[in-house]
């Protein structure tokens, strides 16, 4: 297991290969759908601090406000690959390190990760008390009216926050990888 | 009965079901020592100990909440319906479901669960004087995925027959690779319109997932299946590996002469479903559907009974 501090550096992040096992520490922040949508049609300014050197988690989460404060009751990754379109500029944009989702992605964010030095962090799809339970502390949201719960940006301070490098700034990914291999499979079984 | 459905909502959401998590769990202990599969399967597993031990939702995505409700003649289905859409905003309250019911055209979140199509309720009148409720909650990811096939299919050679069948699941399995939130259980739907193909796939998804197909040509289909998509390597989450699917259910529909689909309904590792029986007020919980009785089901289960 590594143990990663966010923000993290360039270089840093460019040691890390395709099977590493990561404990992420710090702040990172959801953004889904709607979020990426915005990023690259509005360029928001203040998401800028929170990306930079940072991490955008595809999640969704449960969260439930007492008092003033909000906790993460719920909060496992949600498909990335509907992020394919949007991500690459945004990372490029903000300069972020760290993508983390379930699924992986596609070449133009492989790409990106190699241009920008970032790498995919695929979290356990459908763990999300597991997980919720990695958030120390809900440190903002923003949007939470215009977007709703699920597509808001959350600001999570996490500690010990787990995933699996599937993708690399080596050009390496797991997911093409095991896509080549099982089409294989595939039509053999089928008999095509 | 807005107390008792509230709390299936809770045991669907909080509990994986025991035949599941056995499953699971066999899948864990064939991966390879130190795999990312296998540590993938750890987490499930403890995931959904902490899950049901603190009562927070399995997984976040909360899915599309599917009622089936066989009810005595007596009883009102605007009484019932009622019922659940308030049980689904106070579920929604108290954070057992995630707000996911989106306007389609608005893209506003309605905040509660409920709105057009939102939850899906499907009614049965019966002639018991028990009102049952089975419910299933099928996760986003996982509904993204699944596919429908109209036969015959020339990019994989599939005509209309059981040949045809097996090739559209092996290449639908191939397709979702480990976007599904895998290992998946595929619901199969043979025949139908469009619509009710993909009602009888999704129905599959409420038996129990070491259970047998009484029809021994389905059954023997899905053995076959099961063992095929294994080969195919995805594994859990898509990190490679022996479980990519927990289990293959085949039903089928008459069908117009003119068409033959075949629809693909994958269901998450987190096979979120749960059963209740109302008889002159008292509720007993179980995680054995009306659907699944219909099935053989495994011995484990059976001794338990409903
Ligand atoms: S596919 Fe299932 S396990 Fe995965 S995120 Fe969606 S609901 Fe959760």
């Amino acid at each position: 297991m590594i143990r990663i501090e966010l923000p993290v550096s360039e270089k840093d992040v460019r040691k890390l290969k395709v099977g590493d096992e990561i404990s992420l520490h710090g702040t990172i922040v959801t953004a889904r759908d709607a979020a990426h949508k915005l990023m690259v049609e509005e360029w928001p300014k203040f998401v800028e601090p929170l990306l930079k050197n940072g991490a955008i988690y595809h999640c969704g989460p449960v969260m439930k406000k007492t008092g003033k404060s909000w906790k993460a009751v719920a909060a496992g990754p949600t498909t990335s690959i509907r992020e394919e379109p949007y991500e690459a500029a945004v990372m490029d944009h903000y300069k972020v390190r760290f993508i983390i989702g379930k699924g992986g992605m596609g070449p133009k964010t492989l790409k990106a990760c190699k241009d920008v030095g970032a790498v995919y962090l695929h979290a356990i799809g459908g763990a999300a008390p597991l997980l919720a339970d990695t958030v120390v502390r809900t440190k903002a949201v923003h949007l939470l009216d215009e977007l709703g719960v699920p597509e808001a940006f959350w600001e999570f301070e996490v500690d010990g926050f787990k995933g699996i490098v599937t993708m690399d700034s080596h050009g390496k990914s797991l997911h093409s990888a095991l896509l080549r291999k099982s089409k294989k499979k595939r039509d053999a079984i089928i008999g095509i | 009965m807005q107390k008792d459905f509230l709390e299936l909502i809770r045991r669907a959401s909080c509990e994986l079901p025991a035949d599941v998590i056995r499953v699971i769990k066999q899948g864990r202990n064939a991966e390879a020592n130190g795999s990312p599969s296998r540590s993938a399967l750890d987490d499930v597993i403890e995931n959904c100990d902490l899950a049901s031990r603190t009562s927070r939702p399995i997984c976040q995505d909360t899915g599309t909440n599917i009622w089936y409700v066989y009810h005595p003649r007596s009883v009102s289905q605007m009484a019932l319906t009622r019922d659940i859409l308030a049980a689904t905003r106070k579920a929604t309250r108290l954070a057992y479901l995630r707000p996911n019911a989106v306007d389609s055209i608005t893209g506003k979140n309605s905040g509660d669960n409920t709105g057009p199509g939102a939850p899906v309720i499907h009614f049965h009148e019966w002639s018991r004087k028990s009102l049952v409720a089975d419910l299933l909650l099928k996760g986003g990811g996982s509904e993204n995925v699944s596919a429908q096939y109209s036969l015959p299919n020339g990019a994989i050679g599939a005509g209309r027959d059981l040949e045809g069948i097996r090739r559209c699941v092996v290449d639908a399995v191939f397709n979702a690779q480990g976007k599904g939130c895998g290992p998946g259980i595929i619901g199969v739907g043979v025949g139908g319109d469009r619509a009710t193909s993909m009602i009888e796939a999704k129905e599959q998804l409420f038996r129990l997932v070491n259970d047998k197909n009484p029809d021994p040509v389905l059954a023997k289909l899905e053995k076959t299946l099961h063992a095929q998509c294994n080969e195919l390597g995805i594994g859990p989450m898509g990190f490679g590996g022996l479980t990519t699917v927990m289990g293959v259910k085949i039903g089928a529909r008459h069908r117009l002469p003119a068409s033959f689909f075949v629809s693909i309904a994958y269901l998450c590792w987190a096979a979120r479903r749960a059963s209740v029986s109302i008889v002159g007020g008292v509720a007993t919980y179980s995680q054995i559907s009306q659907q699944a009785l219909k099935y053989k089901l495994p011995a484990v289960a059976a001794r338990k009974g409903r």
